[in-house]
């Protein structure tokens, strides 16, 4: 009965091999072209960075969470910081941290305007909900492979890798932001003589911001899970400093590292939700009181655009 | 009379295949069976319009009876699928991208149910929006809307977010938006309708009000009867996407025509509605007990007397019923003080119960006075 049904007659493996050879091959100046920008971003990025002193740096990060967040997010944030600088993984953190920005400012990039055209196009949206769909389930760990086919290991291609995990949730919330804008008030935009464009920066954009900034923190979010993962394809930073210390079975140093993200997850969440929660019109100034709960209490991750009108 | 817009035979219909539709009316196909056969909605079917200038034209119907669909095809929110939208005798159907914004921006402005005012934006930039869409210099703009602001009594708002105001405030905002662009022809898609039935009162008085002074041509959408007879010169009344009944409010009262409309007008509380002049029936029109003088002015009493009432011909029934005195006769006299005819008693009664009127057609009659005892 077993051999009945041929088993294994499909050479799958060998076809995606030879595409992604095939691609590797003769796509390479493409490949090329799409590091390009992704490299020269990470690099100066980096650079800014590493070139500041922690001192100042520290002081920068924790006065911008007090004024977006409040005192509570300011105080969290100097005391991380602080921690990281002290117990050695500085520059790591760094590297981490331009790599996310870099991911970040190129999810943006491309996120936005896809998803704004997708709010648009039924169909575009169709047909890009369901690449996102197959993007969000397959496990950001399989990315891994084309990515070295394609880009080559180190920094660079797993700023790559971070961003093709990265974005896809700013896409969705830009598109869900202005599907959700009222009705009547598309219709006073055009019945007063908007020009689509003016329908766009007046009355949608405006109006969908805190669900994008609500995207924009989930985006943040999965970068800094990627921008670990991306160790593994010889990404440095504070995935780095996790891997090498499991590989060394040097305890000590991997829970170091898995400390500075921690604090750096925390810190970013917190900064971008504030910035979600400032466009909704929450008042996150409040007495000393309650800081340490606004740290780790987690608020609701999809904010509704406001209902009332 | 002058129309300043003018629908002949305007058609809309939802759903993707529109020509097969329209050809499926043409054939003298019904709306339900469209829907059933094809699954396309017949919005507006067939209306014909005449909306005079400087006036308040209502749009009158329950919901789903096309009112709002016709308000926005004017104003080509949505596209109408046959027939013709004169705008001073211009097409607005066939209007071009550019010519249509042309007029959004100057002719045509818009008030909205529940307001449609930007959240984000204080009192002032949310009244300024219709100009700063037209690109005029921020300066200008604030200036104009802060002047606009004060004609609808909210100037010491200009600086607040809209939440912070109440309905009426708001959809004041609402209307203050609408006339910073100096469009002349407004669309109030039931502008009142979301707001609680006292402010409600306040603002159809303001906008009668308002429109004293500025004689804009108001398409006015209502679904309440009463609110239409307040405000309208004209009434059309919207059934099934067709316009089964138009006139002046006293007319549709009078002679509804339409088993629809007469269920309407059967609780109409004529007393308000009413005038003296709408009582005056061809006996009553003779001089009877006042004795005129030769430009038609009441010199007296033909017999002798001084002991009499005279009311203005525009006065409603109920005021009338407070000012006259029970015996005395009452003279109806036009603007310029000329006798026009006298009130009896019995007139008064008939026409607050709604018996027989001057103009009223016996047949629909009885469907109009169906709770009519005498």
């Amino acid at each position: 009965m077993y051999d009945l049904i041929p088993q294994g007659f499909i050479p799958l493996d060998k076809w995606i091999q030879a595409a992604i050879e095939w691609m590797a091959y003769n796509l390479r100046p493409l490949f090329q072209t799409i590091k390009w920008p992704v490299e020269t971003l990470l690099y100066w990025i980096e650079r800014g960075l590493q070139a500041t002193p922690p001192v100042i740096f520290v002081a920068a990060v924790a006065a911008l969470a007090w004024r977006l967040a409040g005192r509570g997010v300011g105080i969290f944030c100097l005391i991380s910081m602080l921690a990281i600088l002290f117990i050695g993984i500085w520059p790591e953190t760094m590297t981490t941290l331009a790599l996310i920005a870099t991911a970040i400012v190129i999810c943006v990039v491309i996120g936005i305007p896809i998803g704004i055209w997708c709010a648009r196009n039924d169909r575009v949206w169709n047909v890009v909900r369901a690449l996102l769909d197959i993007m969000q389930t397959t496990p950001s760990f399989v990315y891994l492979i084309p990515v070295v086919m394609l880009f080559g290991v180190g920094t660079v291609p797993g700023a790559v890798a971070v961003i093709v995990v990265a974005v896809p949730p700013l896409i969705r919330f830009t598109n869900l932001g202005i599907r959700m804008v009222d009705r009547e008030l598309i219709e006073a935009g055009v019945a007063f003589g908007a020009t689509d464009r003016q329908i766009l920066w007046e009355v949608q954009l405006p109006q969908a911001m805190p669900t994008i900034l609500g995207g924009l923190n989930q985006t943040v979010l999965m970068a800094m899970v990627m921008s670990v993962i991306v160790a593994m394809i010889g990404a440095e930073g504070l995935g780095l400093v996790v891997l090498q210390g499991l590989g060394r079975l040097d305890i000590g140093r991997a829970a170091v590292g898995g400390i500075g993200i921690v604090l750096m997850a925390i810190m970013l969440d917190r900064l971008t939700q504030a910035l979600a929660n400032r466009e909704t019109g929450q008042n996150y100034r409040s007495g000393f009181g309650t800081w340490w709960r606004r740290v780790f209490t987690s608020a609701p991750k999809e904010k509704a655009a406001p209902a009332e009108n | 009379m002058d129309s300043r817009i003018e629908i002949r035979d305007l058609y809309k219909i939802f759903g993707p295949d529109v020509p097969k539709t329209l050809a499926m009316i043409r054939e003298g196909k019904g709306k339900d069976q469209i829907l059933k056969e094809t699954d396309h909605v017949v919005g507006v079917d067939r209306v014909s319009l005449r909306v005079p200038a400087g006036s308040v034209s209502v749009i009158m119907g329950l919901s789903g009876s096309g009112k709002s669909t016709l308000a926005r095809c004017i104003n080509r929110i949505h596209d109408p699928d046959a027939g013709e939208i004169l705008l001073d005798g211009e097409d607005i159907a066939k209007a071009g991208q550019e010519r249509l914004r042309e007029i959004r921006r100057t002719r045509i402005s818009m008030v909205f149910q529940n307001f449609g005012l930007l959240p984000k934006q204080n009192v002032i930039s949310n009244v300024a929006f219709g100009l700063k869409l037209r690109g005029m210099a921020e300066g200008a703009r604030l200036k104009k809307a802060g002047e606009v602001l004060e004609v609808v009594g909210l100037s010491s708002w200009a600086n607040h977010l809209p939440s912070a105001l109440s309905g009426g405030m708001r959809q004041r905002v609402g209307l203050a938006r609408a006339l910073a662009t100096d469009a002349d022809v407004l669309i109030m898609d039931e502008a009142f309708s979301a707001l609680d039935p006292l402010i409600r009162g306040d603002m159809q008085d303001e906008l009668l009000r308002l429109q004293e002074t500025l004689h804009k041509t108001i398409i006015f959408i209502t679904h309440d009867f009463q609110e239409a007879l307040r405000i309208g010169s004209r009434i059309a009344i919207m059934a099934d996407g067709q316009v089964i009944r138009e006139g002046t409010p006293q007319d549709v009262v009078l002679n509804p025509g339409h088993e629809y409309v007469a269920a309407f007008t059967r609780h109409v509380d004529r007393a308000r509605l009413f005038d003296a002049a709408s009582l005056l029936t061809d006996d009553l029109r003779a001089p009877g007990p006042f004795r005129l003088d030769e430009v038609g002015h009441v010199a007296g009493l033909a017999s002798g007397g001084a002991d009499w009432d005279s009311v203005p011909a525009d006065m409603k029934l109920i005021d009338i019923a407070a000012k006259v005195t029970a015996g005395r006769p009452v003279a109806v006299l036009d603007g310029s003080g000329r006798f026009l005819g006298q009130l009896s008693t019995d007139a008064l009664l008939g026409g607050l119960s709604g018996a027989r009127m001057p103009g009223q057609v016996t047949a629909i009659g009885q469907d109009a006075n169906g709770d009519r005892h005498v």
